[in-house]
């Protein structure tokens, strides 16, 4: 038994996520004999995790300060053991611009983008450069944040007149954002756990067209399948896949790579997600109970993982 | 420990109505602006800071002595007697004559809305309510599964003629709505209130159709300008015309105690529907309202915040003017708590409100107040709550981004939006689109009361 730090909630946009992640972890630690002591992240969390001493910290944070290596630097300085990725698979990670140009240049195949900052336009004259974005790209294009997790901000423009309220949607969460390209096609996510792919889900939307972050978060909008009705060769790529973007980014003990399957059997990586959700409804939870590991393991098998950098 | 959070287990026991009782979005947004640090311009709060707690402290000491068995028993379902006559005590003071018999008092008006909802609607009935209509009746709507068809306001309120067209358009499919849900005065969260020949109209329309209303009144006695409008309930007599009224916004949200007036059968079926909810109000809080009520300090109190009110309605106003951008239009409410304010239609303010929140400051996207997706360049801004140096620092954070949004339009389209200020000239088949509310005059400021 030891003590554990369980981070959530904080001020991310996600932060009722994280609170559901949170409070799930605590009561799975708890049912593990550790002792869980729950943090809200705020302006204390120095103080209360010096309170707390625990012997490790369970990040259960989404979006801004716990997926984006704020919080796990300051664990490094407290020299507190955290789960999951450190301060620069992070970074990597929470930053889709700098992921996807690392997944380019590795041979990983992801959507073709463009990314602008606000500056770009307000300084550069960047919207001058859209016509001919538009054209490489072809509509619908989806305008997303680079930072922001979830699908918050993230829009669809299905002709060159949605484009400046899509690109205003998403400088509201970021000051840089990406254009891609629209990938049509099947939505599947790939869990990994210490090193191993977890069975594929695939979202399937009930009604929309475009899942979006109600949906991806609330039962009754999407259906989830797990393990995702694919062919063997196909989900076997996925896989692959999957572990190579978590390898590429340096993501340790868990993470969730975000693909889409294209009409022509094409695989493409949209993202990959440090913390992903622990929620009743996540993915990752899911996709564990498909691969025969239940919600306790899995939060014990990420607290073994837990870690300082040498 | 062996509690479980876990939904997969009870997923197969929850009612099918509880489908469409999801979080959404908005309210995760909306949860991050319970922080300390933001400056909430979302919230719907009377200012109860300024209620005197010595008088508090009389009342219920007053309760003690005198009636503490009382206090602490259940009540009446309909509610007590005595408390009955201060509301019609509260209604006289709008003009309404009231008998006891012909009222129940509630928890909360929010509770109205409910059992009203729960006595008349099947599911798939239709509900007609405003657009925007005040964002917590949305839920009650929902959970009961009524199908809300929304009809536009402008600067008179409800268009009682596209009512009329709504009416016949659902009578063509066959189907006659239960009831027209509205906020006639300094309505939430328009800030609009219902010119008195649509309300005859209204009134006229219920009767001849045989249509039930729901007067939504919370705000009515807190009025900065302007005669009283005459209340739907006055109009009627009490034949088509519910009544639903509060002290949630008058004496406090904390007491939870409201009242809904209406036609004696309808009255019983919501009498059983609120006994099978709660059996009783809060003989505690009803016993407080009537001591309360007998110190005689009820309506000086309303006064004081109706003057404190209005100052800061003007503050923000002003505010409004100096920081948002000429292409954003308003509202300019003769009572109530609510400005709505509009932007132009690129900006999206779900979008908007996570950038305001990195700036500490808060409002209700617009989208929270219509069923149809409608309403997402709107905004409610709430002026009761704030004092009055945090409501302008709270507009100038709001309209540093708005300005910053309309810039980059701007810089993206290498056009700037022209501004929209006569209402008159937007074509007919927009306003079934976009919302078009009164607007203010350009450069208005208040010049007479710095």
């Amino acid at each position: 038994m030891s003590r554990v730090a369980v981070l959530k909630g904080g001020r991310s946009l996600e932060r009722q996520v994280s609170m559901r992640s949170g409070a799930r972890v605590e009561d799975a630690l708890a049912r593990l004999g550790h002792e869980a002591v729950g943090i809200d992240v705020g302006p204390d969390l120095i103080a209360r995790l010096r309170e707390a001493a625990p012997n490790a910290a369970f990040v259960a944070m989404h979006g801004r300060d716990g997926e984006d290596g704020t919080v796990q630097e300051l664990l490094e300085i407290l020299g507190i053991p955290y789960t999951g990725s450190g301060v620069l698979a992070c970074a990597r990670a929470t930053d889709k611009v700098l992921a996807k140009h690392l997944m380019i240049e590795a041979g990983i195949p992801t959507p073709d983008f463009h990314s602008f900052s606000e500056s770009a336009f307000a300084g550069l004259g960047a919207a001058q450069a859209l016509p001919a974005i538009e054209e490489r790209l072809e509509f619908p294009i989806v305008v997303k944040p680079s930072s922001q997790g979830s699908a918050l901000g993230v829009k669809f423009a299905r002709t060159a007149a949605d484009v400046p309220a899509a690109l205003i949607a998403a400088f509201s969460y970021d000051s840089r954002v990406l254009l891609e390209r629209y990938v049509a096609g099947r939505d599947l996510a790939v869990s990994i756990l210490d090193g191993e792919a977890l069975p594929v889900v695939e979202a399937v939307p009930r009604d929309e067209e475009f899942y979006d972050f109600e949906a991806r978060y609330e039962i009754g909008r999407t259906d989830f399948v797990c393990p995702a009705a694919l062919d063997p060769e196909v989900a076997e790529r996925t896989h692959e896949l999957a572990l190579r973007t978590h390898a590429l980014l340096g993501c340790r003990g868990f993470s969730r790579v975000d693909l889409m399957l294209d009409g022509d059997g094409g695989l493409f990586v949209l993202e990959a997600n440090p913390i992903p959700g622990l929620t009743d409804t996540s993915l990752l939870p899911q996709a564990a109970e498909a691969g025969g590991v239940g919600f306790d393991e899995l939060v014990g098998r990420i607290l073994e993982l837990a870690r300082l950098p040498p | 420990m062996s509690i479980s959070r876990d939904l997969e287990r009870y997923a197969g026991l929850f009612a099918s109505r509880t489908r469409v009782m999801t979080s959404s979005a908005m309210r995760d947004l909306m949860a991050v602006t319970a922080r300390p640090e933001v400056i909430s311009l979302a919230g719907g709060l009377p200012d109860t800071s300024t209620f005197p707690p010595q008088t508090f402290a009389a009342v219920t000491q007053r309760i003690a002595e005198e009636s503490c068995a009382k206090a602490l028993q259940y009540g009446p379902t309909e509610g007590l007697p005595e408390t009955k006559g201060c509301i019609a005590e509260a209604m006289a003071a709008e003009g309404m004559r009231v008998d006891g018999e012909d009222m129940i008092v509630t928890t909360g008006g929010q509770q109205v809305i409910d059992l009203v909802t729960k006595t008349l609607i099947d599911p798939g009935d239709v509900v007609i309510a405003e657009a925007p209509t005040y964002p917590g009746a949305v839920p009650v709507f929902s959970s009961y599964q009524a199908d809300v068809v929304q009809v536009d306001m402008d600067a008179d309120g409800m268009r009682i003629d596209l009512l009329e067209e709504t009416l016949d358009a659902l009578g063509r499919e066959g189907r006659r709505p239960k009831f027209v849900y509205t906020v006639p005065s300094f309505q939430n969260p328009a800030g609009v209130t219902m010119s008195a020949p649509r309300r005859r109209r209204l009134v006229e329309v219920a009767h001849e159709r045989e249509l039930l209303v729901l007067e939504d009144n919370p705000y009515g006695l807190l009025r900065y300008e302007g005669p009283a409008p005459e209340t739907l309930y006055s109009l009627d007599g009490g034949v088509y015309v519910m009544y639903l009224g509060t002290f949630s916004k008058t004496l406090s949200p904390g007491i939870r105690l409201g009242w809904v007036v209406a036609p004696p059968p309808v009255l019983e079926k919501i009498n059983l529907g609120k006994q099978a909810a709660d059996l009783c109000t809060s003989t505690l809080s009803q016993l407080m309202v009537q001591a309360y009520f007998e110190q005689g300090h009820w309506a000086p109190y309303v006064q004081s915040l109706t003057e404190l009110y209005r100052s800061r309605r003007d503050t923000m106003l002003d505010a409004l003017a100096e920081h948002f951008p000429p292409q954003a239009e308003w509202t300019r409410p003769a009572g109530g708590l609510f400005i709505w304010a509009t932007l132009p239609d690129f900006i999206d303010t779900t979008d908007l409100l996570a950038r305001a929140l990195r700036e500490n400051v808060a409002f209700v996207p617009g989208e929270a107040a219509f069923m149809d997706g409608r309403g997402r360049s709107s905004m409610r801004l709430n002026f009761s709550m704030c004092d009055e140096d945090t409501i302008r620092e709270g507009v100038r954070r709001i309209g540093e981004v708005v300005k910053e949004q309309v810039r980059l339009y701007g810089t993206l389209t290498g056009e700037h939006p022209a501004v929209r200020l006569d209402p008159g000239d937007e074509p007919e088949a927009e306003s079934a689109s976009v919302v078009r509310l009164p607007r203010r005059l350009p450069g208005q400021r208040r010049a007479d009361r710095r």
